[in-house]
């Protein structure tokens, strides 16, 4: 692709173009100017491109060609889980029926939504051995801080005020210790151990009784699990705290175990990821919640329930954290990750964690030849890299990166976690097929190749973007957040 | 049972796992105590196929009634507007809905640049400085606000009208308990915020002073005289605004009376209803606040030839980077809706967008002139955008389900909010509504008797 400037939508713009078609104003004689004071309308219109159709059709596909999607090529960005995003759940969720609803009719009128929300409600009950959840949470982040609250207001109900400890460990996502501090906790790390799991002993240390709880993803952020899972739930909860799981690595256990039996009280999930809600460059996401029946009067209201045949909502639940969000939840993504569990069934997806797996130790298991492998047991949906020997020849990791661009590939996460030194994390996903996953393969074989024999084709890489590296501490130091109008 | 998502074959399993060196995936899994084992399948529907799973959901579907089958008045922070064609076509390009994050700025200049264009729109709607990438929904995006202006102000009490959207309320009051923060809402009076009680509770220690731009009956609040006000009493409060973009392609936009944070939800562009989410909110601050603004922001950039590039910026204000020293733990956006937002924006340009705002303002004043011709009264006095509240002789609950038999979704029931609205409809008139569709609904509202 050629390296060239693309015009932004306000440079296209032309004085008289137009883009739009209005509903015919039949009752153009009402005086707006007249209701308001001078002051309070708009002096100058808002600074809108004008376009025509086309234009505008021809702007955006343009822009659309410049990014790489799932659909475009593989794109084993690990805990992300960017596997296929099916085109039955688009259609459906774009049924009138279901897009064209208001949060505020009578439930008679939507009994139809209701049904297939009960219904997903209890499908991801089971599917996590929780006892009741709820859809209501935006995103998986909304969805920590949500099941933090609750934990929160359970310790409080019980008189518990000194529960003030969340503990995560070192190796955890960013977000898992910013919804315990944005939950009113204080967010404490416990440590990794040499084989890339939580050190048990000083887990013991740590938990008190000022623990609230710990939170875990499981497998881990390394693609590992947790052995000593349930001997973790017992020091938690022995000490009164509970236990906390981020459900963003679901995809790897799917009908092998389930966080409800391992001991966790409180879970939420990624249906954006494990159930295939398409990750639109950055969300809409959802992240709904599942808890333990101890938990679940603290569940946000109103609760979707069900009476006789019919579905309705409980607004009359005294010790519920209240609302995170406006209405019912992303209603629209949860549909698709409805369609999904009804396309896969208990079989499928207990197969979809299979050949994720599968997937993911066929990977590792190759490239451990090119790469330095730091942790050697079987790992679950995704695993880590560390770009160590590359690195003591002049290539990092983020260079690695970059020249894998060049071969169509979107590169995997690279410099998370942050405890294994010049970290790739890589997470195929189930829906790959093998001709994909022994092409990046060899890509990355390749790539370790040139690293040795002519380090600066990776150092300078990518060749073939629409543009170079970026400078982004320029960037970040004068930031230019918005198009100055001519 | 096949499964058309899974490429797996027996061949590949059996070559796969001969390369890994184990006899079967259960090895795989041996790492999993036993004693936690699910030793069952899941109890879950089974499998179904593409035909038949669409008839189900189509049948599904077909058991609500839609906003395009019926005629509706209902609105309430959720809107029936036009949708552009284009939109959805641009929105179901798979190169933006199966991407993720654009961390990768060389192979995601599409999604950047989506974004920066969408920020720059926010920003002349809103008249601010500043706007990010986007956030969940108007509601969480103003107890963001919320926090931040406390954080920033390091002060705890916050006032709020009550004419406030009652989700957004719901959703700070369960942030503020998080933060620690204490609310304190101001009555409304005749429609708009009451400057008496707002005169009492001002002072040096409040962190932020709240309003909706209409608020939640519809009314426009009067934003300068409550910017002077505050001016007086308690100058370094923080003015949040949340105001319908749709509303600032006519009123001036609250940048242009000194808010500080201006908030809401772009829903009314190119984003349907679907029982109220995904919507997208949206964030905007003053040059002062660029550095605090919680969630993505894109930036304007070169890269080493000097060409024009766009990547995300400012990131150390993150969660990922400041973990436990964060104030926000929001880490997406809704991109993909902030695109379906940019997009309809785009096609309405800059005189549709006026004339989208003004025919609302028109059909809203046309419905005020019929129901009053009935004899109905309003409430509130003031100016108003596309939302009016009609005091009926019966409960909303009883005139709704006689609106239904004439195939109108009727208005939001007031009393839901507080029990002193009594008989009063919360509605909405978008250009979408007909003024012979009006005329009717004007006509069935005036022959209701209690």
């Amino acid at each position: 692709m050629s390296k060239e400037a693309y015009p932004l939508i306000f440079e296209r713009s032309k004085t008289g173009r137009t883009g739009f078609s209005l509903p015919e104003n039949d009752v153009a004689d009402m005086d707006v100017a007249n209701m308001f004071e001078d002051s309070y309308i708009r002096k100058e219109k808002a600074e809108l491109p004008e376009v025509s159709e086309l234009q505008l059709i021809r702007h955006y596909t343009g822009l659309s060609t410049r990014n790489h999607g799932v659909d475009t090529g593989f794109y084993p960005l690990g805990s992300c889980t960017m596997k296929y995003n099916p085109k039955l759940n688009e259609d459906v969720a774009r049924l009138p029926g279901f897009s064209h609803i208001h949060p505020y009719q009578e439930e008679s009128t939507v009994q139809g939504t209701l049904y297939w929300m009960y219904d997903l409600q209890e499908s991801l009950a089971e599917i996590t051995g929780m006892n009741t959840v709820t859809l209501q949470p935006a995103a998986g982040a909304q969805g920590e801080w949500t099941g933090l609250m609750m934990i929160r207001s359970f310790h409080e109900n019980n008189g518990d005020m000194d529960r003030t400890k969340v503990i995560v460990p070192d190796s955890a996502h960013g977000t898992n210790p910013a919804s315990a501090t944005v939950a009113g906790f204080e967010a404490v790390t416990v440590k990794t151990n040499e084989r890339g799991l939580v050190d048990i002993e000083d887990l013991k240390r740590l938990v008190d009784d000022r623990t609230a709880a710990l939170m875990l993803t499981n497998p881990n952020t390394l693609g590992l699990f947790e052995e000593d899972i349930v001997e973790m739930a017992a020091i938690v909860h022995e000490a009164g705290g509970k236990l906390y799981y981020d459900g963003a690595n679901l995809n790897a256990i799917l009908g092998y175990t389930r966080p409800g039996d391992m001991g966790f009280d409180v879970v939420h999930l990624n249906l954006h990821k494990t159930f295939t809600g398409p990750h639109g460059g950055g969300g809409p996401g959802s992240g709904p919640v599942g808890v333990t029946a101890e938990l679940e009067p603290y569940l946000p209201k109103p609760l979707l329930t069900k009476s006789g045949e019919s579905y309705t909502f409980d607004y009359d639940r005294p010790r519920s954290i209240g609302r995170v969000k406006p209405y019912y939840g992303n209603v629209g993504i949860n549909l698709r990750a409805y369609t999904y569990i009804r396309t896969m069934g208990a079989e499928g997806l207990k197969r979809v964690s299979e050949y994720a797996v599968l997937n993911a130790n066929y990977m590792m298991r190759r490239l451990s030849d090119s790469f330095e492998l730091p942790f050697t047991q079987h790992c679950k949906h995704e695993f880590v890299l560390s770009g160590k020997i590359q690195k003591k020849l002049g290539v990092r990791t983020l260079d690695m990166a970059k020249r894998l661009l060049d071969f169509g590939y979107h590169p995997p996460t690279i410099y998370f976690p942050t405890n294994v030194e010049e970290a790739m994390m890589i997470e195929p996903t189930e829906t790959e097929a093998k001709e994909t996953l022994d092409g990046f393969i060899e890509t990355m074989e390749k790539i370790a190749e040139e690293v040795k024999k002519d380090p600066e084709i990776v150092q300078e890489a990518p060749y073939s973007t629409v543009v170079g590296r970026l400078d982004e501490t320029t960037a970040a130091r004068k930031p230019v957040l918005k198009y100055a109008h001519k | 049972m096949e499964f058309r998502y899974l490429p797996m074959t027996k061949e590949d399993k059996s070559d796969m796992l001969q390369s890994i060196g184990v006899e079967s995936t259960d090895e795989l899994f041996s790492d999993i105590p036993r004693t936690v084992r699910l030793d069952r399948e899941m109890e879950l529907k089974p499998p179904e196929n593409e035909y038949s799973l669409m008839q189900e959901m189509r049948n599904l579907s077909e058991r609500n009634s839609n906003l395009r089958q019926y005629t509706s008045f209902l609105g309430a922070g959720v809107y029936d507007h036009y949708i552009p064609s284009v939109v959805d076509h641009v929105i179901s390009r798979s190169e933006f809905y199966t991407a993720y994050t654009p961390y990768q700025p060389e192979i995601s200049q599409g999604e950047l640049q989506a974004i920066f264009e969408f920020q720059t729109m926010i920003a002349d709607l809103t008249g601010m400085d500043v706007a990010n990438s986007s956030m969940y929904d108007g509601g969480t995006a103003l107890a963001e606000a919320i926090t931040l202006a406390a954080a920033q102000t390091k002060k705890k009490k916050v006032l709020l009208s009550e004419a406030t959207h009652p989700d957004s309320l719901d959703v700070i009051k369960t942030y503020a308990r998080a933060h620690g923060l204490e609310l304190t809402f101001i009555g409304e009076e005749n429609g708009t915020v009451s400057f008496e009680e707002l005169d009492e509770h001002l002072s040096d220690d409040v962190a932020a002073v709240v309003v909706q731009y209409p608020n939640f009956l519809g009314q426009v609040e009067p934003l300068r005289e409550i910017r002077e006000l505050m001016n007086e009493k308690a100058r370094k409060a923080m003015f949040i605004v949340s105001a319908n973009p749709l509303a600032l392609g006519y009123l001036t936009p609250p940048g242009d009376f000194g808010a500080d944070i201006v908030v809401g939800d772009t829903q009314v562009f190119g984003i349907p209803a679907q029982f109220g989410g995904p919507h997208c909110g949206y964030f905007a601050v003053t040059k002062k606040l660029m550095r605090k603004i919680p969630g993505r922001l894109v930036g304007e950039t070169v890269d080493e030839d000097g060409e024009r590039g766009f990547v995300l910026t400012l990131q150390a204000r993150e969660q990922h980077i400041r973990r436990e020293k964060a104030t926000s733990n929001i880490c997406s956006n809704q991109a993909l809706n902030a695109l379906a937002s940019s997009v309809a924006l785009t096609s309405l340009g800059k005189d549709g967008l006026f004339k989208m705002a003004e025919m609302n303002i028109q059909k809203a004043m046309y419905l005020k002139k019929c129901v009053e011709s009935k004899g109905l009264s309003l409430l509130g006095k003031g100016p108003f955008f596309n939302e009016l509240v009609i005091q009926i002789p019966i409960t909303v609950k009883e005139a709704n389900k006689k609106l239904y038999q004439h195939g109108i979704i009727g208005g939001f029931d007031l009393s839901r909010v507080d029990s002193k609205y009594g008989k009063s409809m919360l509605v909405a008139v978008t250009e979408l509504r007909s003024k012979e569709e009006i005329e009717k609904f004007a006509e069935l509202l005036g022959g209701f008797h209690e």
